[in-house]
């Protein structure tokens, strides 16, 4: 398979690169000066494999310039950056890495909410900066038996719940529609679910319809004692409105793991003592990172191979 | 509130100077409250136990006085539970050490952080089943980590692995969570020994007492490069932190509020 043409859209993992290097005639498009366009029309005709993430995926115009584009298999569960219209059009197979990160997101979703609650990194600034000497810490909020609200009830949102539930949370969400087998409450307005809860968490797929689902309204109901964790995409919360919420105090605190411009933050946000902000590193463990790489690797060879996909999206 | 752990002045004459005013007494762990210490107390009304046994307070003194004994354990206890397992998910997946990062405005120039670690399939060793580290247990095992204990008495009503002593809890743990009381027998527990044992990427989270580890070992351990990480609470020395810890990304440093919400001092 070593004159197989792939190409990597950005670096995302120095395990994936070397396997893919080892496996197919590796493309790297963050290494050529060239301007892509140009480049992929040079090695268009080779490149029968795109590996890309939740930074650069395949848009419709990166699917147009690889005439022989068979297979788009992403470093990510989530899809918003592939053209899956386009995809589906040319009858080009799309894979991800669902369940081998859900509990690494949810993970840094419950802890981002304890950070944001306890005030641990507000803490750790404090005992590091030598304050404690004079004077102790102001205190913080409980987390155990605050009443939770999932967007989104899918694998991470699902885990999110589990996990919640072992602080005695009582658990709500919102979805496109009431999932069978729960015992949590159903809200099919947002904004309600939001009023009705101290912690909301942002665990649902990017599409149009989601496309900040989080808004001004959203969060004037979650209110100055509610806590919002985004361990979704950016684009689900409007940004500036999330921003002078914060800044107004209408919001009590954010957790954020993603953002609208990555890699930029707001910076007013950054005197902010309620709220934790991390590089999207919902998925970034030595474990899960290495567990996503073989999945992609796995589905190219089954692909070539004329296997069965093994996480077919199309 | 008056804790004579924290005070330099020998502990009888800090109760003598503070007794006529103590009205409430909170007991930590499992200290014994005997009639001849309540005589100390002239004036106290109530008993407030965050253990969950009573067994180790006089009651039968305490009714004939007219004194209240309540247990407060389960709100004091979730609150020290949630403070030891917000410290693990901080030090697994440097999240303290993220935000600092983004404060920083490093993201836009260094693109890429370092990986943490996973939490599921982590072997967590508690030290103390009592009442917080059972808190911590019902949290751990909803994040897929295993259980495994150490005490001074194996508990017959728990099915998790019981381990006589520390160092072969260590031994076959990833994390260490040290939810029990300081005594003569748990002082310096946690030493080198214990700390190689649990390995180089070994973690320790102390949630009970500073004086549960030997301090000066743990921070040659850490700035050695000997162990994982650690997520502090408590210290030795009150409110002097080692600052040789203040420059490490894999510990989280906390000034010893695990107990402090005002929710729970409602409860």
């Amino acid at each position: 398979m070593n004159n197989i043409g792939v190409l990597m859209t950005c670096p995302m993992s120095e395990y994936l690169e070397n396997q893919l290097e080892n496996r197919f005639n590796l493309f790297k498009l963050w290494n050529h000066s060239a301007p892509k366009p140009d480049f992929l029309k040079t090695h268009s005709s080779s490149i029968k494999a795109v590996v890309g993430n939740t930074k650069i995926g395949a848009d419709a115009n990166m699917i147009d310039s690889l005439p022989n584009l068979e297979i788009v298999a992403s470093y990510s569960v989530g899809l918003d950056k592939i053209d899956l219209g386009k995809c589906k059009e040319k009858g080009i197979k799309v894979t991800n890495t669902p369940d081998v990160l859900t509990d690494d997101v949810a993970d840094l979703g419950i802890g981002l909410a304890l950070a944001v609650l306890r005030k641990i990194c507000v803490c750790d600034r404090f005992v590091r900066s030598g304050n404690w000497i004079n004077g102790d810490f102001a205190l913080a909020s409980k987390f155990s038996g605050k009443s939770v609200g999932i967007i989104g009830l899918g694998r991470i949102g699902s885990a999110i719940a589990k996990r919640a539930e072992a602080f005695n949370c009582f658990i709500s969400y919102h979805s496109r529609s009431k999932k069978p087998n729960t015992n949590y409450k159903y809200y099919s307005n947002i904004v309600d679910l939001a009023a009705d809860c101290q912690i909301l968490f942002v665990a649902c797929a990017l599409t149009e319809e989601t496309h900040h689902i989080i808004n001004r309204k959203v969060i004037d109901a979650l209110g100055p004692k509610g806590i919002l964790i985004n361990i979704g995409r950016g684009a689900h919360v409007d940004e500036p409105e999330l921003v002078s919420a914060l800044l107004e105090g209408r919001l009590g605190g954010a957790g954020l793991d993603v953002y609208e411009n990555e890699p930029n933050v707001p910076e007013q946000l950054f005197s902010l003592e309620n709220i934790v902000l991390v590089p999207h590193v919902g998925s970034d463990t030595e474990e899960t990172s290495k567990a996503m790489a073989d999945l992609v690797i796995s589905n190219l060879e089954a692909h070539f191979k004329c296997k069965p996909l093994l996480t077919p999206v199309l | 509130m008056l804790d004579p752990h924290e005070s330099p002045e020998p502990y009888d004459s800090f109760l003598a100077r503070h007794a006529p005013f103590i009205r409430v007494l909170m007991t930590i762990g499992p200290s014994p409250i005997s009639a001849e210490f309540l005589e100390r107390l002239p004036v106290l009304e109530l008993i407030v136990a965050t253990s969950a046994g009573l067994n180790h307070i006089d009651l039968p003194a305490c009714w004939s006085r007219g004194i209240v004994v309540t247990n407060a354990s389960l709100a004091f206890a979730e609150d020290v539970a949630d403070c030891a397992v917000g410290l693990l998910i901080d030090v697994l997946r440097r999240i303290s050490a993220a935000d600092r990062f983004v404060r920083g405005r490093l993201w836009p120039v260094k693109e890429n952080y370092p990986l943490g670690f996973k939490l599921g399939g982590k072997r967590v060793g508690i030290v103390g089943l009592g009442s917080i580290g059972s808190e911590v247990a019902k949290r751990l095992l909803a994040f897929g980590c295993t259980i495994a204990y150490t005490s001074r008495n194996k508990k017959q009503s728990v099915s998790f692995p019981f381990y006589a002593n520390v160092r072969d809890l260590a031994a076959n743990s990833d994390v260490l969570v040290l939810c029990c009381a300081l005594t003569k027998e748990t002082y310096h527990m946690i030493n080198k020994d214990v700390m190689v044992a649990l390995g180089k990427d070994g973690v320790i989270i102390n949630v009970g007492r500073g004086s549960l580890i030997n301090e000066k070992e743990l921070v040659q351990c850490l700035v050695g490069g000997d162990m994982g990480g650690a997520g502090l609470d408590v210290y030795e020395n009150e409110p002097n932190v080692p600052k040789e810890l203040f420059g490490l990304d894999n510990v989280v440093l906390s000034p010893h509020c695990a107990v402090m919400t005002p929710e729970s001092f409602e409860a």
